[in-house]
C-alpha cells in the first residue's frame, strides 16, 4: 500500500499545530523563567502557522483525508480560522496575569494549543469516533488548565466538578453514540445520515439512542438542565483559563452540534427539534434570571453565557440553513464579545487582586474612560441593545426561529433579553454613575490596550455593517450543508 | 473429547480455581499471584479462540505491567486483610443473590435465540490477526490512533503540570551553588571597638 501526502494533505492545519505544540514542549525546556516571554513569542507563532496552512487550505471545495474520517469543508475553515484567531487573543489578554500568578510557564500554552487541537479536530471530524476524541482532548486540557493553580481550593474544586462531570457526559454520548452504530452499522457520519435516511430502521432505537447524545451536547454546551457545572468552573478557575474556556469551546460546541444532529442526525429533526425547546426555553429563562443576583462577575458572565447559549440553540432547532447560519453568526459574535468582556475583567486585576466583583467597576469611567467604553460597547452587545452586533446576532437567530413557526418562542425570548438587560446595564450604571472605590491605577501592557481597542473596534463595526460576517456564515453554512 | 475441548477444560479448571484463589488467599501477595495466573490463563483461553493479538497483549500489559505495579503497592502498603475480611459474613447474603442473580442473566443471554443465531467470524484473508488488526489501525483508523497517541501525551503534560512541584520544605543542596562560595561570603569581617577585659 503506497503513501501519498494528497491523502492527509486536508488535515495540515491540524498536523502544523500538533507539530508545532510539539516543539515548544521540546523548546521550552531551554527557557529559562525570566525569558518566559519567549515561550509566548513561539506559541504565537505555533497559532500564526496554523492559521496560515488553514488559509492555504482554502480551496473552496468538500475535501475528506484518513479515508473520511477527516472533513474540510467551509464551516470548517471558516471555524478553524475564526478559532486560531481567538486564542490568539486569549494568549495576549491573559499574559500579564498569569506572569503575575506563576500560570506564565510552557505547560499553560502547550495545554492552549492542546485544547486548540482537540477543538480543530472537533470542527472537521466526519467520524463519531474522531469527534469523541476531540472532545476528550478539548475536556482533558481544559480540565488541567482549570486546576494550573495548585495552590488554589477554588481552582481545584472547579476542575474536579468539571472533570466528574465532563466524564459523565462523555459517557451519555458513548452511550448514545454506541446505540447509534448498533442501528445504522457504521460510525461514518455520511453512512449514518444514509442509513437513516433509508427509512429501515426501528425508529425507537434511533431515539433511545439520540435522546442521550442530546444529553451529553447539553453538557458541553452548558445548556439547562445540565448547566451546573458552568458557573463554578467560570468563577473557580483563574481568570486567564476562564478567558479560555468562554470563549473558544463554544465554537467547536456548535461545530458539534452541526456534526451530530444536521449531519448525522439530520433525519430526526422531528424528534430533537422538541429537546432542543425545551432546553432552549430553560436556558434563556434561567440564565437571564439567575445573572440578576450575582455579584461576581465571572459568575454573572458564567448565566449570561447560559442563556447565549439557549439563543444559539434556537437558530439550530429551526432546523434550515438559514437557522444555521444564524446560530454561527450567534456564536461567532459571542465569542468575539465574550472575549473582550474577560479581557476586560483581566485588565482590571493586578498583582495579588483579582477585579472580579461587580464593585471593582465602581466607577471606571473616572479611572479609565478609555476601558469604561470598551465595557460599555461589551455589555451592550451582551444586552442586544441596537445598533451593536448582539443585536443583529439576536435577530437574526429570532427571525429563524419566526420562520420556523415557533411565534411564542420568539416573544419568550425578547421577554427574557429584556430581563437581561437589567445586569448588563447595571455594570454600565455602576461604571458611570457611582463613586469609585479604590483610586489605585491599572496596571497593564499596550499590546494589552491595543488588542481590547482592536476587539471594540471589531465589535462596533459589526454592530454598524454586520452583513460581511453574515454572509460569511450563511455562504459557509450553505457550502457545507445542501 | 477432542484434544482442542481437553484443553479447553483444564485451563477453565485453572482459571476458575485461580479466581477463587484471588479472593480467599490470606495473604494479598498470593492473591495479587493468583491473579496473574488467572490472567495468564484467561489469555491462553483467547490464544484458543485465535486472538491472539489479545492473549498477547493481556500478559504483556496486564501481567507485565499492571500486576508487577499492583504486587509493588500491595508490598508497600502492608494492607491488614484480617480487618478487610470482618464484614464477610455479614455481606454475604448480599453478595450471593448478586452473584445468583448475574448466573440467571448470563444463562438468560447464553440461552436466548439472538445468542444461538450468530454466527462465528472466521479470517478469511489468511493473514494473521494480529496483521490484519494492524493494517486496520495505521490505515484506515490511522488518524484517531495518532489523535490518542497525542492525548497521551496531553495527558502527561497535564499530570506533570499538576504533580510535579519542587517542594519548599527540603533541605537539598546544590553543588553548583555551593562551590561557586567566595571567600568574602564565606566570612564576614566587621570593625568593632576593642572590648575591655572585665
Amino acid at each position: 500500500m503506497n503513501f501519498v501526502f494528497s491523502s492527509i494533505a486536508p488535515a495540515l492545519p491540524e498536523i502544523v499545530l500538533l507539530i508545532s505544540l510539539s516543539l515548544l514542549l521540546l523548546l521550552d525546556l531551554w527557557i529559562n523563567d525570566e525569558n518566559r516571554f519567549y515561550t509566548y513569542v513561539l506559541a504565537q507563532l505555533a497559532l500564526i502557522a496554523t492559521g496560515f496552512s488553514v488559509l492555504t487550505g482554502e480551496n473552496g471545495q468538500i475535501v475528506t483525508a484518513f479515508n473520511g474520517l477527516f472533513i474540510s469543508d467551509a464551516m470548517a475553515r471558516t471555524l478553524n480560522i475564526f478559532s486560531v484567531i481567538t486564542m490568539g487573543f486569549v494568549f495576549a489578554y491573559s499574559r500579564l496575569y498569569s506572569q503575575d500568578r506563576g500560570l506564565f510557564k510552557g505547560e499553560f500554552f502547550v495545554l492552549m494549543l492542546f485544547a486548540l487541537l482537540g477543538i480543530m479536530v472537533m470542527i472537521s471530524a466526519n467520524h463519531f469516533l474522531v469527534l469523541y476524541l476531540g472532545l476528550e482532548m478539548l475536556a482533558l486540557a481544559q480540565c488541567a488548565l482549570i486546576a494550573l493553580q495548585r495552590d488554589s481550593k477554588k481552582a481545584t474544586e472547579a476542575a474536579m466538578k468539571y472533570f466528574v462531570l465532563s466524564a459523565l457526559a462523555s459517557g451519555l454520548l458513548l452511550y448514545g453514540l454506541s446505540m447509534l452504530y448498533g442501528a445504522t452499522g457504521s460510525l461514518l457520519i455520511p453512512e449514518v445520515a444514509n442509513a437513516i435516511a433509508a427509512n429501515t430502521i426501528d425508529p425507537a432505537i434511533l431515539v433511545f439512542g439520540l435522546v442521550f447524545v442530546v444529553a451529553g451536547l447539553g453538557f458541553k454546551l452548558g445548556a439547562v438542565p445540565f448547566h451546573m457545572w458552568i458557573p463554578d468552573v467560570y468563577e473557580g478557575s483563574p481568570t486567564s483559563v476562564t478567558l479560555f474556556v468562554a470563549s473558544v469551546p463554544k465554537i467547536a460546541a456548535f461545530a458539534f452540534i452541526m456534526r451530530l444532529l444536521v449531519g448525522a442526525l439530520g433525519a430526526l429533526v422531528n424528534d430533537w427539534q422538541p429537546m432542543l425547546v425545551i432546553m432552549a426555553v430553560l436556558s434563556i429563562g434561567l440564565g437571564n434570571i439567575v445573572a440578576i443576583a450575582q455579584t461576581n462577575i465571572k459568575r454573572m458572565l458564567a448565566f449570561s453565557t447560559i442563556s447565549h447559549m439557549g439563543y444559539l440553540i434556537l437558530g439550530i432547532l429551526s432546523a434550515n440553513n438559514a437557522g444555521y447560519a444564524a446560530s454561527m453568526f450567534y456564536v461567532a459574535s459571542y465569542v468575539i464579545i465574550s472575549v473582550a468582556a474577560f479581557g476586560i475583567v483581566l485588565l482590571l486585576s493586578r498583582h495579588g487582586f483579582e477585579g472580579d466583583r461587580l464593585d471593582d467597576f465602581k466607577g471606571l469611567n473616572n479611572r479609565s474612560p478609555w476601558i469604561a467604553f470598551m465595557m460599555l460597547l461589551v455589555m451592550v452587545s451582551m444586552a442586544g441593545i441596537p445598533p451593536s452586533v448582539g443585536f443583529f446576532a439576536k435577530l437574526s437567530v429570532l427571525s429563524a426561529v419566526l420562520d420556523a413557526g415557533y411565534t411564542w418562542l420568539v416573544v419568550y425570548a425578547v421577554i427574557f433579553s429584556l430581563i437581561g438587560a437589567f445586569y448588563y446595564l447595571r455594570i454600565i450604571k455602576l461604571m458611570y454613575m457611582d463613586d469609585p472605590v479604590g483610586e489605585e491605577k491599572l496596571v497593564t501592557e499596550p499590546d494589552h490596550l491595543i488588542l481590547i481597542g482592536l476587539n471594540g473596534l471589531v465589535i462596533f463595526i459589526l454592530g454598524i455593517v454586520p452583513q460581511s460576517l453574515i454572509d460569511l456564515c450563511f455562504n459557509s453554512i450553505a457550502h457545507s450543508f445542501r | 473429547m477432542t484434544s482442542a475441548v481437553m484443553l479447553f477444560t483444564v485451563f477453565a479448571v485453572i482459571l476458575v480455581i485461580s479466581a477463587l484463589g484471588v479472593i480467599t488467599a490470606r495473604n494479598p501477595v498470593h492473591a495479587a499471584l493468583f491473579l496473574v495466573l488467572s490472567f495468564f490463563t484467561g489469555s491462553a483461553l483467547w490464544m484458543m479462540l485465535e486472538a491472539e493479538f489479545l492473549a498477547i497483549t493481556l500478559v504483556l500489559v496486564y501481567v507485565g505491567a499492571v500486576m508487577v505495579l499492583f504486587l509493588f503497592v500491595v508490598m508497600m502498603l502492608n494492607i491488614d486483610l484480617d480487618r478487610l475480611r470482618e464484614g464477610f459474613w455479614k455481606h454475604l447474603p448480599l453478595g450471593a443473590g448478586v452473584a445468583l442473580l448475574m448466573v440467571v442473566e448470563m444463562i438468560l443471554v447464553v440461552s436466548s435465540k439472538q445468542f444461538a443465531t450468530m454466527t462465528s467470524v472466521s479470517n478469511t484473508t489468511g493473514v494473521s490477526n494480529t496483521q490484519e488488526l494492524g493494517l486496520l489501525l495505521y490505515n484506515q483508523y490511522v488518524y484517531p490512533f495518532e489523535l490518542a497517541a497525542a492525548m497521551l501525551l496531553l495527558a502527561i503534560v497535564a499530570a506533570i503540570a499538576l504533580t510535579h512541584r519542587r517542594r519548599k520544605d527540603s533541605r537539598y543542596v546544590d553543588p553548583a551553588f555551593q562551590v561557586s562560595v567566595k571567600a568574602s561570603q564565606r566570612i564576614k569581617i566587621i570593625k568593632m571597638p576593642a572590648e575591655k577585659d572585665l
